[in-house]
């Protein structure tokens, strides 16, 4: 049994952290934030060439075919960076859910053209119940048109079309389509935009069922939780730093129980976290019975730690963590969007009840 | 990453299940309530039964009685032990702490001393770290070590020493130079329990029972040849003590906690509250899923680390992770039990209306001292703070 990385892995990890650093700085996020869409085409293309865009697709799609556990790193590093943009909503979401649902003549259509960069794509999901449970999706297509409205939808302004999921299947719909109406929703993350978009009559294209959708709601709330983990470890590298530097009582503040032992927490949440994600990656690549509740458990927890990190973070700052030039609350403000993107932590423990207590549970694979 | 078992490990886990299914006493059920007082010959003898498959000490050298295990044989060692609810070893610090710790340090006249006796639990050792003013800051501790010719002679007083009063021998910690400073001055002493001037008294914990003993030691005259490593070496000698500490023994934790959620969760079906079963309840059902989560990252952290730990050679100061994590939640777990069962939770064994003969009452007032023995979840913090984050040393 092996829960390290492997060389490649690692040498994934290490890659992606020095293109973003050197990519996506903090002046270049900062830049995008205060852009309507936080999108850049010139990043985007970067990004393309990177193999990012396909990372998980089959080589055949012109994609990379890597792992899950690939992809958690992945994301791990662009939490980390705060990668602004669509990239979540493209390759993650909107790609992994072609690659589970779609026919080949669709994958053909609509992810070869992710995987090779040359379009942006969104998901539409959640409507104004706010619920991330498939139970409370209302929305129906009938003779190919579909009429309502969709809310938190991420990125919606920069793609090229919009998959949603509707009660009666999964469809896509060109973002210039008839009746298709997108508007910003004003949120606290600046970093990854969204939008509510209303529906009137609006022609669409079936591409699959929403049988399939269960794993690929998985590898996307993984993924969001491992994008979670590379912002929690942002936020304690700059917090310990912090730390140690600035002085009070002419004492670097580090020394002082009640802040290093703030700084030991966000330690151990974010490792913990990290655990959790990993492993949840391992368990979907694997297809293992408990993948499912593997999922939840890292949900639940990057979600909770995710904002108790920022939290504490915040307050190692003192003053300058009140600040808007301090980017400790670009972090906070993403792990607001992310903690309650794909369920909450208490949505996540009532589905980890249901699988425990309900139907007797699967546990983790155990040695 | 691959957290399928190798082949290797594989082969371990079945020559182990293989042996327990013959070798597994049936009868521990009728013991493991019973005092430890009472107990404590059969615990020998399971001991010695293992030994006899070479299972006592599965992470020793192969030429000092072990096995060579890697830490996930050893992590693998103690799920199976906890899956099959084996009884405990009756040497458990000698095997898991104290022996290793020899092998380290010892001469090669002092493991062929010791190293079998250990091993067969003829010799039952224990542990003179902490005293009454050296708890937490234990490179503080004050018992003095005078030389007088080719011994020393120990006086002063330890405390929280658990197996004290049945210990043969003790790795005691002691300080042989009052001058330097103080991490500089200890030295690391094995002491036969049965000198003259050793007296051991019970210590009487809040739970009622007495797992730890103080001892005292009275002009106590120990050979120089009993010295273990270098003298005025001791505290490097103690911290790998430590270390072992917080090695592959919490693998078996998964288990117990699993089993003891699974059980909450079985309780939470016919327990009531607002007229129907707690398991319905959804305040239950969240605290119950939230404690299942963590019991699982328990285990992910631990993997983690056993990789971690694999890799690097040694173990590190990430171990104060797993402390943290396991203690508090061992108190969560508690909690969450007190919650479901209301003023059922309070019943001691032995009353009639005790749910699970009071194993829950029992388990909520242990588990206070989760967060202190072993290194208090302070000194865990600071460990993680200074020597993983470099922050300036706090104390």
């Amino acid at each position: 049994m092996e829960f390290g990385l492997t060389e490649s892995q690692e040498f994934l990890k290490d890659s992606a952290r020095k293109f973003f650093a050197g990519e996506c700085p903090s002046a270049e996020m900062r830049r995008l934030m205060e852009t309507d869409t936080a999108y850049d085409p010139t990043l985007w293309s970067k990004l393309t060439d990177q193999g990012y865009t396909g990372i998980i697709f089959p080589e055949t799609l012109g994609g990379v075919g890597l792992g899950k556990v690939e992809l958690m790193l992945l994301m791990e590093e662009a939490g980390r960076a705060l990668l602004p943009g669509p990239f979540f909503s493209t390759v993650v979401l909107a790609g992994t859910i072609l690659d589970a649902v779609a026919s080949l003549a669709h994958k053909n259509k609509y992810l070869a053209p992710i995987c090779r960069g040359e379009v942006r794509a969104t998901v539409a999901i959640v409507e104004s119940n706010a619920s991330w449970n498939p139970r409370d999706i209302h929305l129906s297509v009938a003779n190919g048109k579909l009429t309502g409205e969709k809310l938190f939808v991420s990125d919606a302004a920069v793609a090229d079309f919009i998959i949603v999921i509707a009660r009666n299947g999964v469809f896509v719909a060109d973002s210039k389509a008839r009746g298709l109406k997108i508007s910003p929703m004003r949120a606290m993350d600046l970093t990854r935009k969204l939008y509510a978009i209303e529906f009137n009559e609006t022609p669409t294209e079936e591409i699959g069922s929403t049988a399939n959708l269960a794993r690929a709601f998985d590898i996307a709330t993984a993924a969001l939780a491992a994008e979670l983990v590379g912002g929690m470890q942002r936020t304690l590298d700059i917090s310990v730093e912090y730390a140690k530097t600035r002085k009070q009582f002419g004492k670097p503040i580090g020394m002082f129980q009640a802040v290093q032992h703030q700084c030991a927490d966000m330690y151990l949440e974010t490792e913990s976290a990290r655990s959790a994600v990993y492993y949840a990656g391992w368990a979907l690549e694997e297809n293992s019975p408990d993948a499912a509740t593997a999922v939840s458990i890292a949900k639940m927890y990057a979600s909770d730690a995710g904002r108790t990190v920022g939290n504490r973070g915040i307050q190692i700052h003192g003053g300058m963590g009140f600040t808007w030039e301090n980017d400790i609350h670009l972090y906070y403000r993403r792990a607001k969007g992310s903690e309650t993107a794909f369920g909450d932590a208490t949505f996540h423990r009532e589905r980890i009840a249901s699988l425990v207590i309900d139907s007797g549970g699967v546990s983790a694979k155990s040695a | 990453m691959d957290l399928n078992l190798t082949k290797e490990e594989l082969a371990f886990r079945d020559e182990l299940r293989a042996w327990l299914a013959n070798n597994l006493p049936k009868d521990w059920n009728e013991w493991r309530e019973k005092p430890i007082e009472e107990s404590f010959p059969y615990l020998r003898a399971w001991q010695r039964r293992l030994q006899d498959g070479r299972w006592a000490a599965v992470s020793w050298p192969k030429e000092y009685g072990g096995r060579g295990a890697t830490l996930m044989e050893q992590a693998i060692f103690w799920e199976e032990m906890a899956r099959v609810e084996a009884p405990p070893m009756a040497n458990s610090l000698g095997l898991g702490l104290i022996g290793p710790t020899i092998i380290a340090y010892g001469t090669e006249a002092q493991k062929k001393r010791y190293i079998p006796k250990i091993l067969s639990a003829e010799e039952i050792w224990c542990q003179g770290f902490s005293e009454p003013n050296a708890g937490s800051d234990l490179a503080g501790l004050q018992m003095e070590a005078r030389l007088d010719g080719d011994h020393y002679v120990v006086n002063g007083q330890k405390v929280w020493t658990s197996y004290g009063w049945i210990g043969d021998w003790c790795e005691l910690v002691v300080r042989t130079d009052a001058v330097v400073a103080k991490h500089k001055g200890l030295s690391v002493l094995l002491v036969d329990m049965k000198s003259p001037g050793v007296e051991v008294r019970p210590l009487r914990q809040m739970t009622g029972e007495s797992e730890f003993n103080e001892i005292f030691f009275r002009d106590v005259r120990v050979p120089t040849e009993n010295v273990l490593g270098k003298v005025n070496d001791g505290w490097n000698v103690a911290v790998s003590t430590l270390m072992y500490e917080r090695g592959s023994y919490g693998a078996r934790l998964h288990l117990i906690f699993k089993r003891a959620i699974t059980r909450l969760i079985e309780l939470s079906r016919s327990v009531q509250r607002n007229g129907r079963p707690a398991a319905q309840d959804p305040l239950i059902r969240q605290k119950l899923a939230q404690c299942s989560a963590e019991i699982e990252i328990m285990r992910f952290n631990q993997m983690r680390a056993f990789s971690r730990i694999t890799a690097t050679g040694v173990p590190g100061p990430e171990g104060s992770i797993q402390k943290i994590f396991w203690s508090e939640l061992n108190q969560r777990l508690q909690q969450i039990a007190q919650e479901l069962l209301g003023p059922y939770g309070q019943l001691l064994g032995g009353d009639p209306r005790a749910v699970d003969k009071g194993i829950w009452s029992y388990g909520y007032l242990r588990t206070r001292g989760n967060t202190i023995e072993a290194g208090t979840s302070e000194v865990q913090r600071n460990i993680i703070g200074h020597f993983v984050l470099g922050l300036p040393r706090s104390y």
